[in-house]
């Protein structure tokens, strides 16, 4: 049977202790990802999308740009609106409805990771001050929950965003021209987010699968971008003690590079240089 | 840090607003506090431990903590529709995670430990006060807890590290980082960041927030301290 909600005090209790001995139930090493594979722009009708696999976590993300009003506090600027969906298909533990606040939390950690680093040039996103600017919503489809989702979704976000074409437009004393070519959104960073899970007593692992996840008690996210800045932090599950805390900052800091070698080659941004 | 640099309220990087705490303030609930930190102002209530219903959201192993964290329609500039916004599902998630990893859970199964915070003046830093008026609560109700949990913002304000920030700076800040620990553990139990920072600047502001935490703790414990104090005193009078 497949693990989803509880995972038995055997398998428990192995994970733990093959971990302090150094190994992984699926022979990993500590800081190792399951294998990831990456789909860009399989969805043709929205402005750009991808595909997700760590491991059987696969995420699928796709963008939608429209037309909308600017938040009151920036009319000058273009609205990014990230909404994440654990549908039922991804797990028997997920159940129909609007988004509860695993949903919301993850969304939310997606939100802040790309805003903080100002990932997508906003301003160039506006058609007429305070009333009219482009909206790209941003939507998460988490399709099989195999424990790490957030990563993957991170992952998936950043390669659609990337992926995304918009007609080229320009402002004509206020009107907006739309002319045949297709141009990319002004994407101007690649953050990735980093899990990481750990024992009470033992050391930490990223990439935790739901087996891990469900057996280690403490769990944190950490995103990070190609300039090296720490863009957002998470503590998911349980505790961390003051040294763990820098701890996991590090171990994210040396590994984001590995994931932004993925999104830029996947993303072509490689191609060029 | 540049110890000139003053700050628009006239506090200097590593200076916590003034805090008034109490505890017992509502009379029906189990357990009740109130927190201002600067104009932040929030209330608590705690309820429980009680029968959960619907009964298949129980445990049979422990109590299940429910919080939530909601925000007055007067509390913000503009007026807050009443309706719970994303932000506070995340956050009343947060506090809740936090809560549990203090409570003695595992004493009470099969029921719930209802916690209901009202922002009723938001200036920045609201879950942070939020935190620490929980912690209070919870030890009003004689639920045990492990220990007092105490929780302050830091960030980053015209690139200088600070503490405990007000609304003003929160907007203009290239990041915010709340934090909440059990300082008799050495445990962070809530930790989010929101805005850049390098790996430097991070190990900085980790410690002035740890540092502002135990400040708030001394205030939490004496805030207890002084209230029971005087109900014995009040005992002993009428004896």
């Amino acid at each position: 049977m497949k693990t989803f909600r509880v995972v038995s005090q055997l398998v428990r209790s192995r994970i733990i202790s093959m971990l302090k001995e150094g190994s992984r139930i699926d022979d990993r090493g500590l800081l190792d990802y399951r294998p990831i594979d990456v789909k860009c722009g399989l969805i043709s009708r929205a402005n750009g999308s991808a595909q997700v696999s760590i491991g059987s976590t696969k995420v699928l993300a796709g963008v939608k740009v429209g037309i909308g009003e600017p938040f009151s506090d920036v009319p000058d600027q273009g609205v990014l609106a990230v909404n994440a969906e654990l549908v039922p298909l991804a797990s028997p533990a997920f159940e129909p409805g609007p988004p509860d606040e695993t949903a919301i939390e993850l969304a939310r950690i997606i939100d802040r990771t790309l805003r903080e680093t100002k990932t997508i040039d906003l301003k160039s996103l506006c058609i007429e001050p305070g009333r009219r600017v482009f909206v790209i919503f941003l939507d998460i489809y988490v399709l099989d929950h195999d424990g790490n989702f957030i990563d993957a979704s991170a992952l998936a976000s950043i390669l659609a965003l990337l992926n995304t074409r918009i007609r080229k437009f320009s402002i004509d004393e206020g009107e907006l021209r739309y002319e045949e070519e297709y141009v990319p959104l002004p994407v101007l960073h690649t953050p990735v987010t980093i899990t990481l899970a750990k024992p009470d007593d033992g050391p930490f692992i990223v990439d935790p699968n739901l087996e891990e996840e469900l057996s280690l008690d403490n769990r944190v996210c950490i995103s990070v971008d190609e300039l090296g800045r720490i863009c957002a932090i998470q503590k998911l599950d349980g505790s961390l003690s003051v040294d763990e805390v820098f701890e996991v900052v590090s171990i994210a800091c040396k590994t984001a590079p590995k994931l932004i070698e993925i999104v830029r080659r996947e993303s072509g941004l490689d191609a060029g240089s | 840090m540049s110890s000139e640099f003053v700050r628009p309220d006239g506090r200097l990087p590593d200076q916590l607003r003034p805090i008034k705490m109490a505890v017992g303030v509502l009379d029906r609930a189990d357990g009740s506090a109130y927190v201002e930190q600067g104009n932040t102002k929030v209330i608590v209530a705690v309820y429980g431990p009680r029968e959960l219903h619907p009964r298949h959201k129980a445990s049979p192993e422990a109590a299940v903590v429910r919080c939530r964290y909601h925000m007055a329609p007067f509390s913000t500039r503009e007026r807050k529709s009443p309706n719970p916004s994303r932000r506070e599902v995340e956050l009343s998630k947060v506090i809740k995670d936090a809560l549990s990893q203090t409570i003695f859970l595992e004493r009470f199964p099969r029921t719930s430990i209802d916690v209901f915070i009202e922002v009723l003046e938001a200036d920045g830093g609201t879950r942070c006060a939020s935190i620490n008026a929980c912690s209070l609560a919870l030890a009003n109700a004689g639920i045990p807890i492990r220990d007092l949990i105490s929780a302050v913002a830091v960030g980053k304000y015209n690139g200088h590290i600070i503490l405990d920030l007000n609304d003003e700076e929160d907007e203009a800040a290239e990041a915010d980082m709340p934090v909440a620990i059990m300082p008799s553990f050495n445990k962070v139990v809530l930790l989010q960041l929101n805005g850049v920072l390098t790996e430097e600047e991070f190990k900085q502001a980790f410690d002035l927030a740890v540092k502002g935490c135990m400040e708030i703790n001394r205030i939490q414990r004496e805030t207890l301290r002084s209230r029971y104090l005087s109900i014995k005193g009040e005992e002993n009078e009428d004896v």
